[in-house]
Formats: structure tokens, C-alpha cells, sequence
């Protein structure tokens, strides 16, 4: 008896890239991009990641000395959010998670509001006075506001705007079902709509590879028919450009495509966390190696672009910009008792005055 | 004035206010060329086009959320789940955002937007297509939950949950989809929310419901009517926020009340309306509130569901111990 052999044929192939521009040294490997060749820019980039820096140090001080709630630090991932910043434009619509503070930073967010978000003040996500709007606040349920993105990008695209949307989530939320369904719905209506995987390694305790037996978290685009690749998300200028290339291509009607931006959580996953519990110190100090800030430093002071007293200057502004957040947070007196009540509908029915006017009366007196 | 069944009362309140407002979608699991599976978008796609009328992926997390991206862009989107057993996967995008957008941004952005699904049994339809989800809902703060008993409600009240501007889960009854017409004018006009309907006046006995269990609980108030017991039947409607005050006005009047729901008893909306009662209408009862009630079990497959869904029969029983009560002396 001979053995049949069916026809087999190749349907489909994938490959999944990594792009970098800047070494961990911060020494390039390929010749930048043009916002790279701009001096003025990149001190502006660099600014936003020190300013996040000071105000992520700031945040945690808050918490330990007992004048904040939890906080979730950026430590490490700077860079991330200072490509979100500068590759978006003003009317494109950032739906967060919660550690891309460079990106409020950047959008116009004001720092204070930040912290009164971790400080326990709804009216933290608020943005009162701020220049963009129209962002989401920060999400804390892991992975469930990306498939709201699929709604705002269709809002966009129904009414022929040229704006996009980026989504960004961890990954952790790579392991969650709503995250899927938003990958796997995207390429159908062609939404101009960008998918932002931070992946810091460590999902609280977890590490990258308990999430998943996949070999990158970038390979989940191609189930769903878009393009996904990897970038240095310690890069900034890889980060940049690779996000500047995606959301472009969105707004002219590309379509929608997934990045999984490589990066390391180097500090706690909270203030509530205790990352020794789990995590082997040895790993973090090599991660240090990467550290996002260093590199764009050394990048700009191998260039000339940056003197020890541009230097010393920055984190003197930036150690002020943090100071001022943390007064105005502190300043910022608790809002009405009955505020729990004023934002629940458009306007409170009837039957929940009563309520209303109880917590009022409670808020009012001593102790309150 | 055409007679319309209930469905197709939700058809022509979608069409109605589609034609009106340009911002009002539809979206869901076949509800674009197929029509829905109940048919209540029927011939929508044809008259708006498929990005108004849209067939989306077989997700419903996908639905709710999408229905919420939209609604933060100031459309007014219509999620339709196909049975209201599958509105389970939608839970965590409305409890944990729908319902707090406008709190969480402190009305920066808020959520304009209607869950709509079919609600209870009596369809001999396979597990998970015969739950009764109200009082899930109604649980969450931030939600409007809305259940209409008539094609002429339906249609009115499905128009004013579209223009509320905040989220809105309407529960439509399955039975009474097509159990019988009623003249339905198309006169764009909403029904009030938060509003319950006194249906029927009467001075012995309040007897409360909604959905589909009206329907059993008129044909009670019929038999009540012909042994000389006066009902005053209440529709409540929109079973959160609840109105009170229309209830508590009745049992001041007719001093006995028995409130029937189709869903489990512990938890159920009834347990809400009786501790109301009990807090702020105790010296007016002449006996005790009674619930008329499903199990506190899983909905029976299509065999046993008639022996779950409380009847008439089980209504007048509890009505009937309601006048026999006799206090201690």
C-alpha cells in the first residue's frame, strides 16, 4: 500500500519585525528619522520624559507619606507615553490605560489632576481647563475599554473625520477576551484606529511568558488581519516613529494596526505591591541598562545637544513642575458632599434626592 | 391608527426616531440584513444603509463596548442582544463603564446609549434564552432599566430611552411579542421614564408587575373584577429608577398590595417595592405585602417553564391569602 499525501498549500505567512533607531547607549543604528534631526524636538521630548520622571517620583513620595492613594508608577516607561504624545495630534482621540503619564503631560493634561485622581477625587479625570478633552480617563479594569475603542473609531469614521484613535493597554490585557474581540472586529470596518501593547514584562507578579505561550503579544494583530509589529518601547525614537507611521496610515485610510511596544516596569506594580515578593532583583538592575531616559540623554549629549548645565537646569524645572503638582493637588479642597450624586445622570431622578440631601447633611457635619 | 404587536412597535419606534435623528444607530448580532432574530430591525438596513444598521461580530462584550465608543461621540447608539441570557457577557462594560462615564469624568463624557434584549420565558427556547435579568440590572447605580408590557408602551417609552442621556437597558417580554395588537400611533411621541402606570383604578387591591407578567396579571384582575374585587393594576415600567410614589399612593388607597415578578424571588425587584412599602406604607396595609414570584432555581428548559413562570392562578392564590389575613387580636 503506498501512502497518499494530501495537496498542501501555504494560505498564509507572517513575520513579525522589531524596530530600533538608538542602542541602549543611546548611539544610533540607523539614520533617524526627521523629527530626530530636530535639536528643538528632541529636547522637547527628552523634557516631557524628565518632567514624567520627576512627577512619578513625586507621586510615589505622596502616597509613602500617607497624602495619596494607591499609585501606579511609570518607572521605565517614559518613553512610551512621550511617543503617544508627540505622534498623536490634538483632535486624535488617546483611549489610556494608566501608566502613559507623559502623554497626559503632553495632550495638556494638567499633573494636578492626575494626582487627584490617585488622591481619591473623581474630579481628577475631569480635565477641567485642559486643552484636549475629548481623551479618556484613565482605565483601571485591565483590557476592558479597548473594544470601546472599535465604537469611537466607527463615531470618527461614520463621520468622515480625519482623526484616529489609539488605544493602549499592557500585557496582561493581552490575555483578556474584550481585547481580542476589539483586534478581531478592527480590520472589518477598517477603523482608523491604533493598538498600543505596553509590555513591561510583569503583569503585577506574572511575567510576559505566563501570559501567553506566544512567541510576541505583536502576532495577536495578525488573527484579527492587521499588521502588527514590535518596537524598543525604551526607544523613544523608535517608539515615535513606529506609532507616527501607524496613526498616519490610519488617518489616510489604511486601516488599523497593533504595536507591541518592548519596555520593562521598573518599579512596583503599585504602591501596593512588592515587587521583591516576585520579581529577582538581579533582572531589574539589568533592565536599568535599558532605562529609556538614559538612553535619549546619552543620545543628546553625544550630539552635543544637551550640556551638563542644559542638564542640571531640566531637572531643576522639573523637580518644580512636580513640587507645583503635588501643591495644587493638596490644595485642591474635597469637592461638595453631594458629589457623589451630581454626575450620576444627566440630571439626578427625583428619586434619589432624598439621598442626596442626606449625604449632604452627613458631609456637612464635624469629622466629615 | 394601525394595530401593531409589540415587535413590531419596537420596529416602528426605531424607524421613527432613525428618520428623526441622524445620530441614532443600530447595531447587534443579525440585525442588519436578517433583520434581528425577533425581527425588530426589520427593514431598517434597507432604509439607512449598513453603516447606520450595522451587523456586527458574534461578541457581545464587543457590542456593549461598541455601543459605549459611540455613545462617548455623541451618537446615540441601540445594542440589540439576542436573548437576554447573553447580555451577561455585556455586564462588565455596563456596570463598570456604561453606568460610570459620566461619573468617572465628571460628565466630560457620558453615555447616550440603549441595551435592548428580550426578556423572560414562555418561548420554549433553549437554556439561556429565558432569564429574566431586571433586577441585575436595576442593582447597578447610573442605569436606567425600562420594561414595557404593550406595543403602545413599548413604542413610546423605547423612544424615550433612545433620547435619555444616559445609559438604558430595555427589556422587551418575548411572550408578548406577538400575543396580541394595539393601536400604535407613530406620533414621535415619548412615554415618561421613571414613571409607572397606573393601568387600572381600583380600590380593594394594588396589584404591581411589569413585562410580560402583566399580561397574567391583568387577566387576574378580570377574575378579581367578576367576584367584585376591585384592582388597581400598576404597570411599573421603568423598574429603575422606580416611582414610588405612584404605588405608595395606591396601597394608601386600597390598604393590601401583591407585587409579581417572573424572575427568582430572593433579590428579585418585588423584594425592592416591598421593603418601600413596608418603610413608608406599613400603618396603611390592612395584611401583609405578598410577591408572586419564579423559583429561586434555574429557569426550567421549555418543559417545566410553564410550572416556573407564575400564572394566573398563582396570582389569585396570593391575593386570595391577602384577604383571608387576619391580624392578631
Amino acid at each position: 500500500m503506498s501512502h497518499s499525501s494530501p495537496a498542501v498549500e501555504r494560505v498564509a505567512q507572517f513575520e513579525v519585525t522589531y524596530t530600533q533607531y538608538l542602542d541602549p547607549e543611546g548611539q544610533p543604528r540607523a539614520p533617524l528619522p526627521d523629527f530626530a534631526q530636530d535639536a528643538e524636538e528632541l529636547r522637547r521630548m527628552y523634557r516631557a520624559m524628565v518632567q514624567t520622571r520627576a512627577f512619578d517620583k513625586k507621586a510615589v513620595v505622596l502616597q509613602r507619606t500617607g497624602r495619596m492613594g494607591t499609585y501606579a508608577a511609570c518607572l521605565g516607561q517614559e518613553a512610551i507615553g512621550t511617543a503617544i504624545g508627540c505622534a498623536l495630534r490634538a483632535e486624535d482621540i488617546f483611549i489610556p490605560a494608566y501608566r502613559e503619564y507623559a502623554a497626559q503631560l503632553l495632550r495638556g493634561v494638567r499633573m494636578r489632576d492626575i494626582l487627584l485622581n490617585w488622591g481619591g477625587d473623581e474630579r481628577g479625570m475631569h480635565y477641567e481647563g485642559c486643552a484636549i478633552r475629548h481623551d479618556f480617563p484613565l482605565s483601571v479594569p485591565i483590557g476592558s475599554h479597548v473594544p470601546q475603542a472599535i465604537g469611537v473609531a466607527y463615531a470618527l469614521k461614520l463621520r468622515r473625520e480625519p482623526r484616529v484613535v489609539l488605544a493602549s493597554c499592557g500585557d496582561g490585557a493581552t490575555s483578556k477576551g474584550d481585547v481580542y474581540e476589539a483586534i478581531s472586529s478592527a480590520k472589518v470596518w477598517n477603523l482608523p484606529l491604533v493598538f498600543l501593547i505596553s509590555n513591561n514584562q510583569w503583569a503585577i507578579s506574572l511575567p510576559r511568558g505566563r501570559q501567553t505561550g506566544a512567541q510576541t503579544l505583536a502576532q495577536k494583530a495578525f488573527a484579527g488581519g492587521l499588521p502588527g509589529e514590535q518596537v524598543d518601547g525604551n526607544d523613544v525614537i523608535a517608539t515615535r516613529a513606529v506609532l507616527a507611521a501607524a496613526i498616519e496610515r490610519a488617518r489616510s485610510g489604511g486601516g488599523p494596526s497593533l504595536i507591541e511596544a518592548i519596555t520593562y516596569r521598573l518599579h512596583d506594580h503599585t504602591t501596593a505591591d512588592d515587587a521583591r515578593r516576585y520579581r529577582n532583583e538581579a533582572e531589574v538592575q539589568e533592565a536599568w541598562q535599558r532605562c529609556p531616559v538614559k538612553r535619549l540623554k546619552q543620545h543628546l549629549e553625544a550630539r552635543g545637544l544637551l550640556s551638563a548645565s542644559d542638564e542640571a537646569a531640566l531637572q531643576q524645572e522639573a523637580s518644580a513642575f512636580a513640587d507645583q503638582a503635588a501643591e495644587e493637588f493638596l490644595a485642591t479642597p474635597p469637592a461638595s458632599p453631594a458629589a457623589m450624586f451630581d454626575h450620576l445622570y444627566a440630571q439626578l431622578p427625583k428619586q434619589y434626592e432624598w439621598q442626596r440631601q442626606e449625604a449632604l447633611a452627613r458631609g456637612l457635619k464635624p469629622g466629615h | 391608527m394601525p394595530e401593531l404587536n409589540l415587535i413590531e412597535a419596537v420596529n416602528l419606534a426605531l424607524r421613527s426616531e432613525m428618520q428623526r435623528d441622524a445620530g441614532v444607530l443600530v447595531l447587534g448580532e443579525d440585525v442588519g440584513r436578517n433583520g434581528g432574530v425577533f425581527r425588530a430591525t426589520v427593514g431598517l438596513l434597507d432604509a439607512f444603509g449598513e453603516e447606520r444598521v450595522i451587523d456586527t461580530p458574534l461578541a457581545e462584550t464587543l457590542i456593549a463596548a461598541m455601543a459605549i465608543g459611540l455613545a462617548t461621540q455623541g451618537f446615540k447608539p441601540v445594542a440589540e442582544i439576542q436573548f437576554s441570557g447573553f447580555t451577561y457577557p455585556c455586564i462588565d462594560q455596563i456596570v463598570n463603564h456604561a453606568a460610570r462615564y459620566r461619573h468617572r469624568t465628571r460628565s466630560r463624557l457620558s453615555c447616550p446609549m440603549v441595551l435592548r434584549a428580550p426578556n423572560g420565558g414562555g418561548i420554549h427556547a433553549p437554556e439561556h434564552h429565558s432569564e429574566s435579568v431586571e433586577a441585575t440590572f436595576a442593582h447597578i447605580p447610573g442605569l436606567r432599566v425600562v420594561a414595557p408590557s404593550t406595543p403602545a408602551r413599548a413604542y413610546g417609552l423605547l423612544l424615550a430611552a433612545i433620547r435619555d442621556p444616559d445609559p438604558v437597558i430595555f427589556l422587551e417580554p418575548t411572550r408578548l411579542y406577538r400575543l396580541f395588537k394595539q393601536a400604535v400611533e407613530d406620533n414621535g411621541e415619548a412615554l415618561p421614564l421613571d414613571t409607572a402606570f397606573v393601568e387600572r383604578e381600583g380600590q380593594d387591591l394594588t396589584l404591581v408587575s411589569w413585562g410580560a407578567m402583566m399580561q397574567d396579571a391583568r387577566a387576574a384582575a378580570d377574575r378579581l373584577a367578576e367576584e367584585g374585587i376591585s384592582v388597581e393594576l400598576i404597570d411599573v415600567a421603568t423598574i429603575k429608577p422606580l416611582d414610588m410614589d405612584t404605588i405608595l399612593a395606591s396601597v394608601a388607597k386600597t390598604g393590601r398590595c401583591v407585587i409579581v415578578q417572573e424572575s427568582p424571588r430572593a433579590g428579585g425587584w418585588a423584594s425592592e417595592i416591598a421593603a418601600n412599602i413596608a418603610e413608608h406604607g406599613l400603618l396603611n396595609l390592612f395584611a401583609p405585602v405578598l410577591r408572586v414570584s419564579g423559583y429561586d432555581t434555574i429557569m426550567p428548559l421549555a418543559r417545566h417553564e410553564a410550572l416556573y413562570i407564575p400564572d394566573t392562578e398563582r396570582i389569585l392564590a396570593e391575593v386570595r391569602k391577602v384577604f383571608e389575613f387576619a391580624p392578631k387580636a
